[in-house]
């Protein structure tokens, strides 16, 4: 069927900030966009745009075929939004959510019941659904709400930082959530400040800087134009750092970084099936690692290696996607 | 769930572009059931509207009712349906705090995507207060009642007063809306409201039916303030007597609030998108 999310050349400016400048965007039917940037680079913006809460200074997007401003109210049938922060009502049960939306997008009564119903047994909120929102966790409070974008049967569904805050845990439902809309064939874009995130959900990513596009295509090509990923080990027994530094060094072939205070040792890799090598070799040496982690390029050294320069600081603080395997590892 | 199914209902009949007034009443209804449905949930909300008219009726009944008409049950009578006024404009601050909090929440950012009309979200919120209109009418009554009032009238002449002091909580509630969508913190909707009933109410024939005794440019004011007309229209209807244009002056007014604080209403709340 084709693009069915479009966007050429939007601007958007609030006061002295261009949120928006210039942005394009091509999503085709039954894919998953990622949208990657840090904090203030437009991509809530972009979103709200596309979902018909704001309207571009210039340029023009269509969802479906439809303008976003012309025919607002048609796409608007078509979409489906869970924004950064919860847009539920807290003091409303979840079911009453879910039945009211239902309602609002035209059901009859019983019809909305049940797909309320329906949703809440396959998000696993049945069990809370007649309890008040507020008394939620963040993980089922953002489960409920991707749920409450679902109930008109979305063909695009818009999820801005849908793992924000979240716990690990939370986060792996909300991406078996998000897998399992692409399944059902529904076209997603959603938005992520983390590297991992894109790369385990998206067919393609853009990337998000200052209100524009900086680079755009599959994960694979844009973590190959970002570097390689770091291995990280750390001993349990700082004393036995050399040894570690020397198992490390003869499995990749590179000579380590040493931190001999910290016990840790880290080493730039290219094979990800190197962790379980490393495992597999401590065991063997009776080693125990207080640590042992594979880290892909944090958002910050994409940013660093697209754009030279900086993300954000804080970007720089949290941006560090890892795979860890915590404790002690033998 | 297959891509067949998912394409289906919404897409394939092609949404319109506008929404229909009977549609729009529909959501409206959909959304005041919202409010109400927070009621049930927590109905402490209602202590407020509950407590009000028992303290107002008391306090002022007892304090000024000697003193104004001689003796307190002559003084009720006149007292009951001015306090019926009073409480129809009391009862709509609550709305403009509320409304200011619940736009902060992301739930206002679920109503503006989905296809309903932009005004459904206000005029939901305005019908669905009703239930605090209905529980300060009732406890006033009850009260009022208790304490010795008598409706003067046919239950039909009552029912029409209770309708018309509905209809201006309606209006007034409009004014609320400007005020909870203009006020940057639920704190300052409370004083900016406070400030504005304030004279409504005691500037007015609600407490005292005499207003000879009051200076001139007061007198004035009582005269085109729009409490004092419906006061004077439910004197009429609960207890008896004639309306004359009273009835007429407080639906011209009615009319008029909401004829110019409804598009103010909704050009702040596409503002506040």
């Amino acid at each position: 069927m084709g693009q069915v999310i479009r966007a050429a050349g939007l601007r958007k400016r609030f006061g002295e900030t261009q949120a928006l400048d210039g942005v394009d965007l091509e999503v085709e039917q039954g894919t998953v966009l990622g949208v990657l940037g840090p904090n203030g680079a437009g991509k809530t913006t972009a979103v709200r745009v596309l979902a018909t809460l704001l309207r571009p200074d210039e340029g023009r997007a269509e969802i479906c075929g439809f303008d976003v401003v012309r025919e607002a109210t048609r796409v608007r049938a078509l979409i489906g939004l869970t924004g950064q922060y919860a847009s539920l009502d807290e003091e409303l049960t979840g079911r009453e959510n879910l039945v009211m939306i239902g309602r609002l997008l035209d059901l009859p009564r019983a019809e909305a019941r049940a797909r309320a119903a329906g949703l809440l047994e396959r998000f696993r909120l049945s069990d809370a659904a007649n309890r008040a929102v507020k008394t939620f966790s963040g993980g089922m409070r953002r489960r409920l709400d991707i749920a409450a974008s679902m109930i008109n049967r979305p063909r695009v569904v818009f999820l801005d930082e849908p793992t924000t805050g979240l716990d690990p845990r939370a986060r792996g439902e909300v991406w078996e959530t998000v897998q399992e809309m692409v399944a059902d064939g529904a076209t997603v874009l959603l938005t992520t400040q983390y590297l991992e995130e894109a790369d385990a959900l998206a067919d393609r990513i853009a990337v998000f800087d200052h209100g524009r596009v900086i680079a755009d295509g599959t994960p694979s090509q844009l973590k190959a134009r970002a570097g390689r990923q770091t291995l990280a080990v750390r001993a349990a027994e700082v004393f036995r750092t050399e040894q570690l530094a020397g198992i490390v060094a003869e499995l990749t072939g590179e000579r380590p970084e040493v931190r001999a205070d910290a016990g840790l040792v880290t080493v730039p890799v290219t094979d990800p099936g190197i962790l379980r090598a490393v495992v597999r070799r401590l065991d063997e040496a009776d080693l125990v690692a207080a640590e042992v982690a594979l880290r892909l390029p944090s958002l910050d050294e994409v940013f660093l290696s697209l754009t030279g320069h900086v993300a954000s600081e804080r970007a720089a603080a949290e941006g560090a996607a890892e795979q860890q395997l915590e404790g002690s590892v033998r | 769930m297959t891509t067949a199914t998912m394409s289906g209902t919404m897409a394939d009949a092609l949404p319109p572009t506008r929404i229909s007034a009977r549609r729009t009443v529909r959501h409206s209804l959909t959304l005041a059931w919202r409010n109400i449905a927070q009621l049930r949930h927590s109905p402490e909300k209602l202590l407020d509207v509950t407590l009000m008219p028992l303290v107002f009726l008391t306090l002022f009944l007892y304090v000024f009712g000697g003193a104004v008409a001689g003796n307190t049950h002559a003084y009720l009578q006149q007292l009951l349906p001015g306090l019926v006024a009073q409480m129809a404009m009391f009862s709509t601050m609550g709305l403009g705090t509320a409304l200011n909090e619940d736009l902060r929440k992301g739930v206002f950012d679920r109503f503006r995507s989905l296809p309903i009309a932009r005004s459904a979200p206000l005029i939901g919120t305005v019908l669905g207060d009703t239930i605090r209109f209905l529980t300060v009418m009732v406890v006033l009554t009850a009260a009022g009642t208790a304490m010795g009032f008598r409706f003067g009238s046919d239950p039909l002449r009552v029912l029409a007063g209770f309708g018309l002091a509905y209809l201006f909580y309606l209006a007034f509630s409009w004014i609320s809306v400007v005020v909870g969508l203009l006020a940057p913190s639920p704190e300052t909707v409370q004083g900016l409201a406070f400030i504005f009933v304030m004279p409504l109410t005691f500037g007015s024939s609600v407490f005292v039916a005499n207003t000879s005794t009051m200076p001139g440019w007061l007198q004035a004011w009582t005269k085109v303030n729009p409490v004092s007309h419906l006061t004077e229209s439910l004197r009429a209807l609960l207890v008896g007597g004639s309306a004359g244009d009273h009835v007429w002056y407080t639906l011209a007014w009615a009319i008029g609030i909401v004829v110019v604080t409804f598009p103010i209403a909704m050009v702040m709340y596409a503002r506040r998108a």
